[in-house]
């Protein structure tokens, strides 16, 4: 192909455009580069030409508009008359919300499955290999509306708790299951609460000040200082005592039931808890998996040396196997995240409102600003996958294996 | 010892005693119990936390199911038979099963058409799937998606037939040149595919071929299980290559076919599968010609393919970076260009490496052609949510469909996965 | 690599795509077929039977718009559309006819640029409740929670509603029919709304339909009708007209038992313009004579389809009301045929 004398640079011939390695990947650039704006001409031009017949213009004024629907579980200030962008922010936080719950629990799933089906159990065993297979077998979209299916049918209506002789009761006076959502106690904060709160902050801080204090002294003097009943102590000590001396200036407001609903405490939407069980309990089966890969990748010849080395077992679990299993771990954990992120849009079938019900769907549907509303849909999605997978790029950066 | 042992005794044993049954606690179901259930006091009472467990669905659900009403017409008649006590309605899948399994357009005089394409598809998969069997079945399985669009849409035979010239024209072309040079011989052949393809259009609508050899069938009134085998089907295969070209592009040096892969690549896989439905529903019309007629199908295929492709790409990125570098050293000290690289030395290895992952992909992504029910298309999920459950015969009956559902799709994807083990097992060559 | 698809996509479709063009008329002629957009299922007005033949009170309009253009009540491509798709269906030219009891609005008929030709279904909101639950009146649910579909019109009224009144509610959106049954019955929301036929046709599939009442408040006016895109007026006289001859037919009396009869013996020259056996109707909206006799022969006048639909008889069981002949204290008033 290439020659050791330099070809004649006058004798430039139109061949060499496709044969000479040192014009030939101008020539495929420029071929790509010009399909591509070939494609994109031919979409926009199809695009504003369909439009023009439709009639139609691209505007986003809509989202200035009054949205005129009602949501249902709003963290933030939200009434029928609030612009189609503040529903939209609801969403957004609608969305964040679920996919945070959902990948805190998928992992406690996905942990507690993972190392279970490692255990000399045979029972167990046999029971989290069905729970990761069912689960991972079945599309998730079937999970979701069979998980809010139970949730409506077989917990009690409002209704059950009536009565002289209610056929469902709290639960301790203070939760109520109900199929329109849980019921809890809402914290009441009375003067003084900053106080306990004050404290309480201080404390997890101290808890950290205490183990950081630990390991400076093992590795300075070789002396083990006992750590878990110590942080236990630090934790919860102060905050109780001060909570008693500002005379329990905390206080609950129970769910009670009034009209046709619980009023007071918090409540946790039926749909919210569905979505956010379903997503959870899906993931989790692919979260195991990862653990249980993670942890046999680590060879069995590490945990043998660090018995040899004189460590207790649990010392080899937390200083040998862990880090090493994490590093195989977390990568394909992230991905999962990014899963239940995307997963979570899956929401308007249960009816909650995400960024997918209320913008691109309730929104979208009300003003028929379907291009618009998709845009920014995409837009959003995008942002979050984006900033998700900096974030892995740059651990994975940090744990990459050092080679010297 | 020894000595005075000898002689205390009168009687000295010649033969060994037969050997005795271990003790009970130590051999059988007790050892394995005692060393598999029960072997410390966590280990017990995790025993039986599950053993609980299983005693709860199982009580949930066996009289339930075992109890279940078959041959009703409604479920105001599975009330009747039920008489009050609780049991499944599993009527609706003998009454709805066509239409579960073929959407409820597709004629029932046909059935036999899926049928028979679906059979065949194991058929064709086999060489692909089995390596030993003989590589002359290959050629069943380069016929197979001719025949199948064929037997599926029906219409006259020309279509696919002209198609499939079309290939063959393309195949030999690029047979021909590309001992001479890969870019020449793959645009060649596409060329010549393309020209075949025009001729043959042409020649179909100027002598109206058009006679329907089978009865049409609209790609509107495909549904049930099938759509999903469908999608899943098309959308992989079509995904395949362009997943392969996709990384390929993403690894390459020229900066601007690499940006255009990783933008497209990130792009689609940074935003969730719906939203790029909704665009094929509410969006991609706008981006045709107008009256060009694509229909829904044809645009959710074209949207999945491309999610898919995305993914595909992604997998084969990793195995083309397991690659030792040597590899790709090797094959360039033997003088050979880059498609000769990819083509004979890179890509056989790196393809192998990612087959697990591809299966997954794949897995996944069949999984997800459920979504295209909240875009109004019905496939098994869609019926069940759509013209069953809302049929004033069947209004209420959730489980029995669900189950249905979920266990067609566990069926095939549990099948795929063993299958995905076996494979992994099969082409483990390296030393462990 | 998306290019490729699409053109791949395009070289596909190219075997199958059709004359593009402006008028809708020529296309559906061309065609053979018309495109009607109608819900993915909703009992009475559009659902596929057993057979998987769709019936249906808009389907029949559908119906008789085929037999008026193609002379095949048959020749109807019944497209499934959500709440979401049916605008862009209609926009993009994948419908030439939306009967999906859509809500006749100002914004929808002039910033989506569509025109709705008439109203086929007077229907207004109301409100399902359980008898158990002692309310008689839309306004006692402060504080109730309410099921009611999303990507509707309802969705905003029933905000409106509300409001107006001062009283609170917490809205649980769902996506279909049959969902929102599902959560109703099953107690997670104490009221369910929506269209008062759609209730009705609810109810009726109850187990026990007599539990379940209907508030009196109707808290809207949605009068249904099918639409076409704006700007091609010809199809949308044709489509227009095609909805006032059934209207027109059930106060005549001109059935589609008794309609061979009436065009043979008629008196009445109304009739006789109608049946295209006097004047040339049909040509002014470029049709053949007999136009307005198919699409009435097709699924029967607007009395018959009501009747045989969503009629009393049926398990829907709605009664006329609003939706009677203006002789009989109705709205409905279809204009000459002159």
């Amino acid at each position: 192909m290439t020659t050791l004398t330099d070809p004649d640079k006058e004798s430039f011939r139109l061949s060499m455009l496709l044969y000479d390695t040192r014009y030939r990947s101008i020539t495929m650039q420029v071929i790509a580069l010009g399909l591509l704006v070939a494609a994109f001409w031919f979409l926009g031009s199809n695009l504003a030409a369909n439009l023009r017949a439709a009639g139609l213009n691209i505007s986003y004024s809509f989202l200035g508009a009054p949205a005129g629907y009602d949501i249902n579980q709003t963290l933030i200030p939200y009434t029928s008359r609030s612009s189609n962008l503040q529903a939209a922010w609801v969403g957004i936080i609608n969305t964040l919300l679920v996919a945070f719950l959902a990948c805190i629990t998928a992992t406690i799933f996905g942990v507690i499955a993972g190392v279970l089906r490692l255990s000399n159990n045979w029972l167990v065993r046999k029971l989290m290999a069905v729970y990761v297979e069912i689960f991972r077998n079945i599309p998730v979209l079937i999970w979701i509306l069979i998980i809010y299916t139970i949730m409506t049918v077989s917990t009690p209506a409002p209704n059950a708790f009536r009565g002289e002789t209610p056929t469902s009761t709290m639960f301790l006076d203070a939760f109520a299951f109900t199929n329109r959502g849980v019921y809890i106690p809402a914290p009441v904060w009375g003067p003084g609460s900053m106080v306990v709160v004050a404290t309480f902050v201080l404390s997890i801080i101290g808890v950290f000040a205490y183990r950081r204090y630990a390991t400076k002294l093992l590795f300075d003097t070789g002396r083990l200082l006992p750590t878990f009943w110590p942080s236990v102590a630090i934790f919860f000590l102060p905050s109780i005592l001060v909570f008693f001396v500002m005379g329990s200036p905390i206080g609950l407001e129970y769910p009670a039931l009034k009209g046709f609903n619980f009023q007071g405490g918090i409540q946790i939407g039926a749909p919210l808890i569905a979505l956010w069980f379903a997503l959870s309990i899906y993931t989790g089966a692919f979260i195991a998996e990862n653990v249980r890969a993670g942890i046999q990748a680590v060879s069995r010849g590490q945990s043998e040396a660090a018995a040899a080395l004189g460590l207790r077992p649990g010392r080899i679990m937390n200083l040998v196997v862990l880090p090493q299993a994490l590093r195989v771990i977390i990568p394909p954990l992230i991905s999962q995240y990014l899963n239940i992120t995307k997963n979570s849009s899956l929401a308007i079938l249960v009816g909650y409102a995400d960024i997918t019900a209320t913008l691109g769907g309730i929104t979208l549907n009300q003003t028929g600003r379907a291009i618009e509303c998709v845009t920014l849909l995409m837009i959003f999605y995008l942002i979050i996958s984006l900033t998700i997978s900096f974030g892995m790029n740059i651990y994975n950066n940090s744990t990459k294996l050092k080679e010297r | 010892m020894s000595d005075t042992h000898a002689e205390s005794v009168a009687f000295v044993r010649e033969t060994a005693l037969p050997p005795t049954a271990p003790p009970m606690a130590a051999s059988g179901p007790v050892l394995w119990a005692r060393t598999n259930l029960f072997a410390t006091w966590p280990n017990a009472i995790l025993s039986i936390a599950a053993a609980y467990v299983i005693y709860l669905i199982l009580a949930a659900t066996l009289p339930w199911m075992l109890n279940g009403v078959w041959t009703a017409d409604s479920l105001r008649g599975c009330r009747e038979v039920l008489d009050g006590t609780s049991g499944a309605c599993f009527s609706v899948l003998t009454e709805r099963w066509n239409q579960l399994l073929f959407g409820f357009n597709y004629p029932s005089e046909l059935y036999w058409r899926p049928t028979l394409a679906f059979v065949l598809l194991f058929v064709a998969a086999a060489p692909v799937l089995f390596f030993d069997l003989p590589r002359k079945l290959l050629i069943f399985t380069g016929l197979y998606p001719f025949l199948a669009y064929w037997l599926i849409w029906g219409g006259t035979i020309f279509i696919p037939l002209v198609a499939l010239i079309g290939v063959i024209v393309g195949y030999a072309v690029y047979d021909r040149l590309v001992k001479r040079n890969f870019a020449l011989g793959f645009f060649s052949g596409i060329a010549a595919a393309a020209v075949v393809w025009w001729i043959g259009g042409a020649l179909i609508e100027q002598f109206a071929f058009g006679a329907p050899m089978m009865e049409e069938i609209a790609s509107r009134n495909l549904g049930g299980f099938m759509l999903n085998m469908m999608l899943g089907v098309t959308c992989v295969s079509l995904s395949l290559p362009i997943g392969v070209a996709l990384a390929l592009g993403r690894q390459s040096s020229l900066p601007v076919v690499k940006m255009i892969c990783v933008v497209f690549i990130e792009f689609i896989r940074g935003v969730p599968l719906i939203t790029l439905l909704f665009v094929a529903n509410v969006m991609l019309a706008y981006f045709f010609p107008p009256g060009s007629g694509v229909d829904l199908f044809l645009r959710v295929v074209i949207m999945i393919t491309m999610f898919s492709a995305a993914y595909i790409a992604e997998v084969i990125r990793g195995g083309l970076a397991a690659l030792p570098k040597g590899q790709y050293e090797a094959a360039d000290s033997l003088g050979l260009d880059y498609a000769q690289s990819m083509r004979l030395i890179i890509l056989p290895q790196a393809l192998k490496i990612s087959i697990p992952g591809i299966v997954n992909i794949a897995v996944g992504l069949f999984k997800d052609t459920t979504l295209v029910s909240v875009i109004s298309l019905f496939d098994i999920v869609g019926m069940i949510r759509g013209p069953i459950l809302a049929s004033t015969d069947w209004a209420g009956v959730y489980w029995e469909l669900f189950m249905f559902a979920g266990g067609m799709f566990f069926i095939v994807c549990y099948g795929i996965s063993q299958y995905s083990q076996w494979l992994e097992r099969r082409l483990a060559t390296d030393h462990r | 690599m998306k290019k490729s698809v699409i053109f791949g996509a395009l070289t596909v479709a190219g075997l199958t795509a059709g004359a593009a063009g402006a008028a809708t008329l020529d296309d559906v002629k061309a065609r053979g077929k018309l495109n009607c957009g109608v819900t993915t299922g909703l009992a009475g007005f559009a659902a596929p039977n057993a057979n998987g033949e769709w019936e249906g009170f808009d389907v029949a309009v559908c119906r008789a718009v085929a037999a008026a253009v193609l002379s095949d009540k048959n020749a109807v491509e019944f497209i499934p559309t959500t709440g979401k798709t049916r605008f862009t269906a209609l926009a993009s030219g994948e419908i030439d006819l939306l009967a999906r009891n859509t809500t006749w609005t100002f914004s929808r008929d002039t910033d989506l640029k569509f025109d709705f030709i008439g109203v086929n279904y007077y229907d207004g909101q109301g409100f399902m409740v359980p008898k158990a639950l002692g309310v008689s009146s839309a306004k006692d649910l402060d504080g109730a929670t309410v099921c009611v579909q999303t990507g509707t019109t309802t969705e905003l009224n029933l905000a409106d509603f509300f409001r107006a009144n001062n009283i609170s509610y917490e809205p649980v959106p769902i996506e279909t029919n049959a969902e929102g049954q599902q959560q109703y019955l099953a107690g997670a929301c104490d009221t369910y709304t929506t269209d008062a036929s759609g209730l009705a046709a609810t109810r009726a599939t109850f187990e026990t339909p007599g539990d379940h009442i209907l508030l009196p408040e109707i808290i809207s006016k949605e009068p249904l009708g099918p639409l076409v895109r704006h700007g091609d007026n010809d199809w949308g006289d044709i489509v227009r007209w095609t909805l006032n001859a059934l209207v027109a037919a059930e106060e005549l009396g001109i059935t589609s038992a008794n309609i061979e009869e009436m065009t043979a013996n008629t008196t009445n020259p109304e009739v006789a313009r109608m049946m295209g056996t006097e004047g040339d109707l049909g040509k002014m909206i470029g049709l053949d004579a007999e136009w307005s006799k198919r699409a009435i022969m097709a699924e029967g006048n607007y009395g018959e389809i009501f009747a045989k639909n969503i009629g009393e008889e049926t398990p829907i069981g709605l009664a006329r009301g609003l939706n009677a002949q203006w002789t009989d204290g109705g709205l409905l008033y279809a204009p000459p045929f002159r």
